[in-house]
């Protein structure tokens, strides 16, 4: 008698078990995937995705001239380099560096420097110090912490971690480049 | 919420007390029923000086956004129109956003009262970690409440509070997959901005419940005193009401006056002008400075030279609360009977002040002339040391090692041999 009741109620258990995990299992399955619509919504929305990329026009940039476009919520520099500058980017290529880059790396054509103006630290726009080349490194000047970039937007000097980082872009035609 | 012995007198009152004995709880929490320590002191307003001031938050916020509107092209133009057009806006408005700072400052001295008198210890280590919850959610909801009128400094602090998160990239992309997911977007945007008022209009009510889980937790052990010893028998203790309802109530007359100086004659004085600029994703203002209550807080950020662990420090010096109950292995309560963790005390209260202090100025900025000059990132460094030395190496030490002073048998002897002394 004993050993049948045993017998049964371990079996019983074994089965309580068994619908113990699976209820368990398929419930945090369950749960799980309420949840990741719930989270998901959070990321950026289809119009946002959808304005991720604009076009622009460069010819009227004139030579040592940089504009600023609003690109996904950020500025944009597009600088129209100068001869002087470019060798001096070269130039300096070598020098000591936080994030070593080359002149050549930054820029798709060497005259147009396309970059996010977004300092890598902690997402201040730098200050322009390009037009009388002033500061050490006559480039860039992040004003909330003191970081240095120079005439490539590599970072020289500060807490910044990274060069400012270069967005994704394409000549459409020798006027017209798409940025995203 | 212990054991009610409320007698409602009306026959109504008696009828709804069988039905639903909420009268009976508010009379044995807030009213006769709650028996505290006699020898209470005003440093024990605070707290109910801090559920004045949520109140008070949660009706003028109420109010506000019947005015305003969570878009960025409205936002700022809204808040300029409750400030001039709708009746009284512009007191609702100036209530809110000094109330936030008075809100804070009231809770600074709660929880600097509660170190200094022990209040974290054994028993009320819980009342202890609900009470840093609700600093936690009070951080969050006033840095989301910060941003909504969408003004330079509002769009920068957002801008800059929010890439610390980006430090967070333990692997390629993930820093910035986060900073996608908390903006809605690529950038502080309309997505946030709207995120930011539903949360900031939510937070106060999750405030509330762990407030009434905080008053909960205070009942089972009753609230501390200035002895730190346990009241025990009722000549230790007087009811709640009218002595401390009465006390609390000139506490707050004084507070409502000092609060009322604010309102009236210098609404603007802890805000940034800055901020009277609507925000503007391509100019960065020179100068990007919190509120005053995290600076402190920022000047530890900006101390480590590295970002993520810099970022780690600045949530570890709050975090760090959680653990001083342990961190703290004295038998007296009170810092009264301990003269050394009295005297750290208040150097931790004046370092936490420099903290401040330094969070307003540029790392390079010369605060002493001496010699060369020591700028504000070398001294936010070594007072950033000091801040953590406090907690991991005084704290335990001083609180094992200290003789202390001799501590009173009870609250009621000790208030007789004043009387003796006097």
């Amino acid at each position: 008698m004993t050993t049948n009741d045993q017998i049964e109620h371990e079996e019983e258990v074994t089965r309580r078990n068994f619908l113990y995990v699976a209820t368990g299992v398929v419930g945090a399955v369950g749960v799980a995937s309420v949840a990741w619509p719930l989270v998901d919504q959070m990321n950026p929305s289809a119009d946002v995705l959808a304005m991720a990329s604009v076009e622009v026009d460069i010819s009227p940039i004139p030579v040592g001239q940089t504009i600023s476009i609003l690109w996904r919520g950020k500025p944009v520099f597009i600088r129209h380099r100068t001869e002087k500058e470019i060798a001096r980017g070269v130039s300096e290529n070598n020098d000591p560096m936080i994030d070593p880059a080359d002149d050549q790396d930054r820029a798709q054509k060497p005259e147009w420097l396309i970059m996010i103006g977004i300092c890598t630290h902690l997402g201040c726009v730098p200050l322009d110090n390009t037009e009388f080349q002033s500061g050490d490194y006559g480039g860039w000047y992040c004003p909330c912490h003191g970081s240095e970039y120079d005439i490539a937007g590599r970072i020289r000097k500060g807490p910044a971690p990274r060069n400012l980082d270069l967005p994704k872009y394409k000549y459409l035609s020798d006027t017209t480049v798409k940025i995203g | 919420m212990g054991s009610s012995t409320y007698m409602p007198k009306s026959k109504v009152g008696k009828w709804f007390e069988e039905r639903l004995p909420i009268m009976g709880l508010m009379h044995s929490t807030l009213g006769a029923g709650y028996n505290a320590p006699r020898n209470l002191n005003y440093w024990w307003n605070f707290g109910s000086l801090a559920g004045f001031m949520l109140v008070v938050q949660i009706l003028t916020g109420i109010i506000l956004v019947m005015h305003y509107t969570p878009n960025v092209d409205l936002a700022f133009r809204s808040v300029e129109h409750i400030m001039r057009d709708v009746n009284y806006g512009w007191l609702m408005r100036y209530t809110h956003s000094n109330g936030a700072s008075m809100f804070f400052v009231v809770v600074y001295v709660h929880i600097l009262r509660g170190m200094y008198f022990g209040s974290y210890k054994s028993p009320r280590e819980v009342l202890w970690f609900l009470g840093l919850v609700i600093y936690l959610l009070m951080m969050a909801t006033g840095f989301m409440g910060y941003v909504l009128p969408w003004g330079q400094m509002s769009f920068w602090g957002a801008t800059v509070i929010t890439n610390l998160f980006g430090a967070f990239d333990f692997y390629n992309g993930m820093g910035e997959s986060i900073l996608h997911l908390l903006w809605g977007g690529f950038s502080v945007d309309n997505p946030t901005l709207q995120r930011f008022f539903s949360l900031h209009y939510l937070f106060p009510f999750i405030i509330v419940g762990v407030v009434i889980l905080h008053i909960w937790a205070l009942h089972l052990p009753g609230s501390n005193n200035p002895l730190g010893i346990d009241a025990k028998g009722p000549g230790d203790k007087i009811p709640f009401h009218p002595y401390y309802t009465a006390k609390d109530a000139l506490g707050l007359s004084f507070f409502i006056v000092i609060f009322a100086l604010f309102v009236f004659y210098m609404p603007n004085i802890m805000g940034e002008p800055d901020n009277y600029i609507e925000a503007n994703p391509m100019v960065t203002p020179s100068h990007i400075v919190p509120e005053w209550y995290y600076l402190p807080f920022y000047t530890i950020l900006k101390a480590v030279p590295d970002k993520l662990f810099g970022v780690i420090a600045m949530f570890f010096s709050i975090l760090i609360f959680f653990v001083l109950p342990w961190l703290d292995g004295s038998k007296v309560r009170s810092a009264k009977f301990r003269p050394a963790t009295a005297f750290f005390f208040w150097l931790f209260l004046v370092n936490a002040i420099f903290l401040g202090y330094l969070g307003t100025k540029l790392p390079s900025e010369i605060i002493i002339n001496m010699g060369g000059g020591i700028d504000a990132l070398t001294l936010g460094r070594i007072a950033s040391v000091f801040y953590f030395a406090y907690f991991i190496v005084i704290i335990p030490v001083v609180s094992r090692m200290e003789t202390t002073k001799p501590v009173p048998t009870s609250i009621a002897q000790s208030v007789l041999d004043a009387r003796k002394e006097g």
